[in-house]
């Protein structure tokens, strides 16, 4: 079987413009070879999901920095759940409270960076966990 | 005069100094230096000392000169600090009108002497609370505003007469000051009389911050409705808050900062100019907004550089007459994008240095950051720290004792003029693309911050820079720090509030106004008092906005990465 | 008839989107499908979008999406983006501008990367733009950025192609005539507002006469309209011009289906013969790690590179006889 490339969505849900860590994060990702899909700002739930289904993407990463993560990160999820698509690992990262951490987790959200993670960490993570689908 | 000193002296300096760099290379050929290379946070190189030769051009009356006398490097005001302090203005905003309000109540009462409104991302954006897109999202950074009955919440029991106001707010600004105005116009105080300040500057939207409504075109001449209109009739209100802050929260240099901050005021200015309005009726009421970062020396030469590049174009180009035109006044908010969530408490010290900076530089007025606000809104412990950081600084330290007190520093006069120089670059690039709203179009400051941020993040990444606590010193521990959080039943309560209101009010009458609005958007009219109409008879923030959106269009992210 | 392919006819995205995805990661099992598929195919129209970096294609996409699906058509977009040739990686960021379609049902939106592989981006295109047919799509279109003969080779999988420029390009156009002028069956001059539109316009009228000798007949001479994508200007026009050259297309192959006739059938399978070809031997030589030998042999100065040239593919060709 021939390797797949691994493809990421990386995307701002909500209203937050603040996009500095998503581009960068995106930047990131194409440097360690990956194929990053970017949405741009100000997407809904619903909008992201049905792009990542088009995409076909292994996973989904969400930039929240303006508090309405608690909200938007598990739409996400629930939306790819009904969509049949929860095999798409969703990550978030952004401005997010410790105690919202294991709450997130706790409704699907596999892994979540803040503020002062490094670019190579987060590369490496998704390189170990996440994984092309093989059928 | 020169700074410098007669070619006799000068050369004894050169001479001395080329002897010490001998020594200096063989204490270095024993010990090696700590790092191949000293750089600021921005990446400009620095060398181990500055002289005399450095600033072999520099001229004291040309370039330095006097507190309050052009070209102002060394503060707008002859008094500086020795008058009056900067004003200490914390930016406030969460949950609901009320909620605010009394947290508003609570800083007046500790001193503070303006008021600084956060508001929520849907009144941001212009939506309304009850909007879709706005789920979520209520008062979470900040206070969400639906209708005049919010604004009146919001300021209930505070002198709108006799505070300033100052209000973060973009796309909507036009509406939000329209509030504003009517409100107090509802208590009876003549809109000649309240003085504040709107952001309302929404080229470093589509540079920066990413806060939008609608294209660049019309989004300028909606910025120029409010300049014209405050300058004839609000005579005491800073329309445009000039703003390099979430520039540099972008992650651009601090010369990008500088450069892309005075030609978004320049793109203002020829706007204003062009709708017929003299530049000396309005360029007083042009009011900057800095960031300061952690560069401790660059912060301070960007600001003083700001000030004698804006005086010199000011002046030079757009031929404006009275001094106050010439002035940069500036608040300051110390780096949100500095501060780290790991060993909060160290944020306290990072504030502390960049609002050193902001004060040495000279601001008319300063935010310090609340050592929480990586991780989520500042509880009031948190923000009273922050405010008493400035306080200590203020009248402890000693440092306001003096005006300019670093100036003629050779580093600090050499770093202030390369800054310049740098900053003047880039503007004239700029003006080659055909301006700002040209360079923006395609994308030239976007992609230049882009690419600075990916850089600075990557030296972080390599621990090039150091960032304490994160790349190192770091520790596993994670201190427990309180978080303030904000209620989610908060968004079903301010729904059934504006949808109460909306009930009530006389929705012909409403509609006839925003109707004249329209018109207004379409004919050329300067739209502020149709807004001010419109707001009285109950028109919500998202019914005004939507009334631009429909007439000019929706501007959408070009995602430059 | 395998469910993927029921599933596929069916309209169903995840499916579609897994197929499109099976085509570009090259699993071989994906034969299968798109065999059973082409018997379901034929039916769309293809337009190629093609231009250099920021004159707006994606703009200019998204309006025609938004226009084909006010008259009620489907559409399918194919959005092509360069793969980093350093680190393999991409960003494909043309969808930023469609992604208000992206909760319309009948709009399939997909970025794709070049990946750089010898030739194989065009077949890769020609698959997904054959899965996004058998969906039942009534138009799809082809946006790449026009530059190296992968690109063109996309291109002349679509049966409009559209060129766009903007004004002010001087040196750019000078690049178009090197290189894809030949291909483009209409062109658009966008954001028509700017300086220098009439110029370009003159400029590119000039190219196409002196040029142009696609259609000997004479019958088709290359419009060059004016668009102003952002506000929706001209977009109307170039639909129509893209259906009214739709219309000489049907004419010309006197009934034959559009993306059947003889010469289509013939260059796709030429071109599907070379990538196959390609990515079969190197496969080969990379499975079994022969490559790597025979480059540290001729590092080594062990052998010389025609000789080992000469020595793998008589090699594997002899191995791929018995494989297939």
């Amino acid at each position: 079987m021939r390797d797949r490339k691994l493809r990421v969505m990386v995307a701002k849900p909500g209203l937050d413009g603040h996009d500095r860590g998503a581009r960068i994060i995106a930047r990131a990702f194409r440097d360690a070879g990956f194929e990053v899909v970017y949405t741009g700002l100000h997407q809904t739930p619903d909008s992201i999901v049905k792009a990542a289904i088009q995409e076909d993407v292994d996973m989904i990463g969400l930039s929240s920095l303006a508090g309405a993560h608690m909200y938007l990160f598990p739409e996400v999820v629930k939306l790819l759940k009904e969509n049949g698509a929860d095999d798409i690992v969703v990550v978030g990262g952004g401005i997010i409270p410790d105690d919202d951490i294991p709450k997130l987790k706790a409704q699907g959200i596999v892994e979540i960076f803040t503020p002062g993670s490094k670019l190579d960490d987060m590369v490496g993570w998704v390189k170990a966990n996440v994984k092309t689908r093989t059928d | 005069m020169s700074l410098t000193y007669s070619r006799k002296i000068m050369d004894d300096i050169r001479k001395e100094r080329e002897k010490w760099e001998r020594t200096l290379k063989e204490v270095f050929s024993i010990t090696p230096q700590r790092l191949e290379r000293f750089s600021t946070v921005s990446d400009q190189e620095i060398k181990p000392l500055y002289t005399p030769e450095d600033l072999q051009n520099h001229d004291f009356q040309r370039d330095m000169g006097f507190p309050g006398e052009y070209p102002f490097t060394r503060g707008v005001q002859p008094s500086m600090y020795r008058g009056r302090l900067w004003t200490m203005r914390m930016f406030a905003g969460l949950g609901t009108a009320k909620d605010t309000n009394q947290r508003f109540h609570v800083l007046v009462n500790a001193g503070q002497t303006g008021l600084s409104t956060a508001f929520d991302m849907p009144t941001l954006m212009g939506y309304d609370t009850e909007s879709p897109r706005s789920k979520g999202e209520c008062g979470k950074c900040g206070v969400a505003i639906d209708t005049i009955v919010d604004m009146e919440d919001l300021f209930d029991g505070l002198p709108v007469d006799g505070i300033t106001t100052s209000m973060t707010i973009n796309p909507p600004a036009p509406v939000i000051w329209g509030m504003y105005i009517a409100m107090a116009e509802k208590r009876g105080i003549d809109r000649r009389k309240i003085g504040g300040t709107i952001q309302n500057d929404m080229l470093k939207e589509f540079i920066a911050q990413k806060t939008f409504m609608c294209p660049p075109i019309p989004s300028l001449r909606l910025i120029t409705d409010t300049v014209e209109f405050g300058t004839h009739e609000v005579p005491r209100w800073n329309t445009i808050s000039i703003s390099g802050y979430h520039i540099r929260e972008a992650g651009s240099t601090a010369v990008q900062e500088l450069a892309f901050t005075l030609a978004d005021g320049i793109a203002y200015s020829q706007a204003a100019i062009e709708r017929g309005l003299k530049v000396d009726d309005f360029a007083p009421r042009f009011s900057f907004f800095f960031n300061s970062h952690l560069d401790f020396f660059e912060e301070i030469a960007k600001f003083r550089a700001a000030r004698r590049l804006w005086a010199k174009i000011m002046k030079e180009r757009f031929k404006a007459e009275d001094p106050r035109s010439w002035w940069l006044r500036f608040h300051t908010q110390t780096a949100g994008c500095s501060l780290t969530a790991q060993q909060p408490y160290n944020n306290i010290v990072r504030t502390a240095l960049q609002a050193l900076a902001a004060v040495l530089g000279g601001t008319q007025s300063l935010h310090t950051n609340s050592l929480d606000e990586v991780l989520g809104l500042p509880t009031e412990e948190a923000a009273t720290i922050a405010l008493r950081t400035q306080q200590i600084i203020a009248e402890e330290s000693g440092v306001a004792n003096t005006i300019d007190p670093l100036g003629g520093a050779f580093f600090v006069e050499a770093l202030s003029d390369r800054m310049e120089e740098e900053a003047l670059a880039i503007i004239r690039k700029i003006d080659e693309m055909g301006g700002m709203l040209s360079a923006i179009e395609k994308n030239y400051p976007q992609r230049e911050i882009a690419d600075a941020a990916y850089r600075y993040q990557r030296q972080i990444d390599e621990s090039i820079k150091t960032v304490v606590g994160v790349n190192k010193y770091a520790t596993e521990e994670r201190l427990p720090v309180e978080i303030l959080e904000i209620d989610e039943a908060l968004e079903k309560i301010q729904i059934e509030k504006t949808l109460r209101i909306k009930m009530e009010r006389d929705n012909g009458k409403t509609g006839e106004c925003l109707e004249r609005l329209g018109e207004a958007c379409v004919s050329g009219k300067n739209v502020m008092n149709p807004i001010i109409d419109a707001v009285k008879a109950y028109a919500t923030l998202q019914e005004v906005c939507d009334v631009f959106r429909g007439a000019f269009g929706e501007y959408k992210d070009p995602g430059i990465y | 008839m395998s469910s993927a392919v029921e599933k596929v006819i069916a309209g169903d995205v995840r499916t579609v989107a897994r197929l499109i995805r099976d085509i570009d990661d090259k699993i071989p099992g994906v034969r299968d499908v798109l065999k059973a598929l082409y018997a379901h195919t034929g039916k769309a129209y293809v337009i190629g979008i093609t231009g250099a970096p920021g004159v707006g294609k994606s703009t200019l996409v998204d309006q025609m999406v938004n226009h084909y699906r006010h008259q009620g058509k489907s559409v399918g977009v194919l959005a092509v983006d360069p793969t980093s040739p350093f680190t393999g990686g991409a960003i494909l960021g043309d969808r930023i501008r469609m992604q208000r379609h992206s909760l319309d049902d009948g709009v399939f939106i997909r970025s794709l990367a070049t990946r750089g592989h010898f030739g194989g981006l065009s077949q890769s295109t020609r698959s997904a733009i054959d899965v996004l047919d058998a969906m039942g799509k009534d138009y799809i279109i082809v946006e790449t950025v026009g530059v190296g003969q992968d690109e063109v080779d996309v291109v002349k999988s679509a049966q409009t192609t559209v060129i766009v420029v903007i004004p002010g390009m001087g040196d750019d156009i000078q690049a178009i005539k090197a290189g894809i002028l030949e291909v483009g069956d209409l062109f658009v001059i966008n954001k028509a507002d700017r300086e220098g539109a009439d110029k370009t316009f003159n400029e590119l009228r000039q190219m196409i006469d002196m040029g142009h000798e696609k259609y000997e007949d004479g019958k088709w001479k290359p419009p060059i309209l004016k668009a102003e994508a952002v506000f929706d200007r001209g977009v109307t026009e170039l639909l129509e011009t893209i259906e009214r050259h739709r219309d000489y297309l049907l004419k010309a192959s006197q009934g034959n289906k559009l993306r059947k006739n003889k010469e289509r059938i013939r260059e796709d399978l030429v071109e599907m013969i070379k990538s196959r070809l390609i990515q079969e031997v190197l496969d080969h030589m990379s499975e079994n790690d022969r490559l790597n030998k025979a480059v540290d042999a001729v590092m080594d100065g062990e052998i010389d590179p025609y000789t080992a040239c000469d020595e793998l593919l008589l090699s594997t060709l002899r191995a791929l006889q018995k494989d297939l």
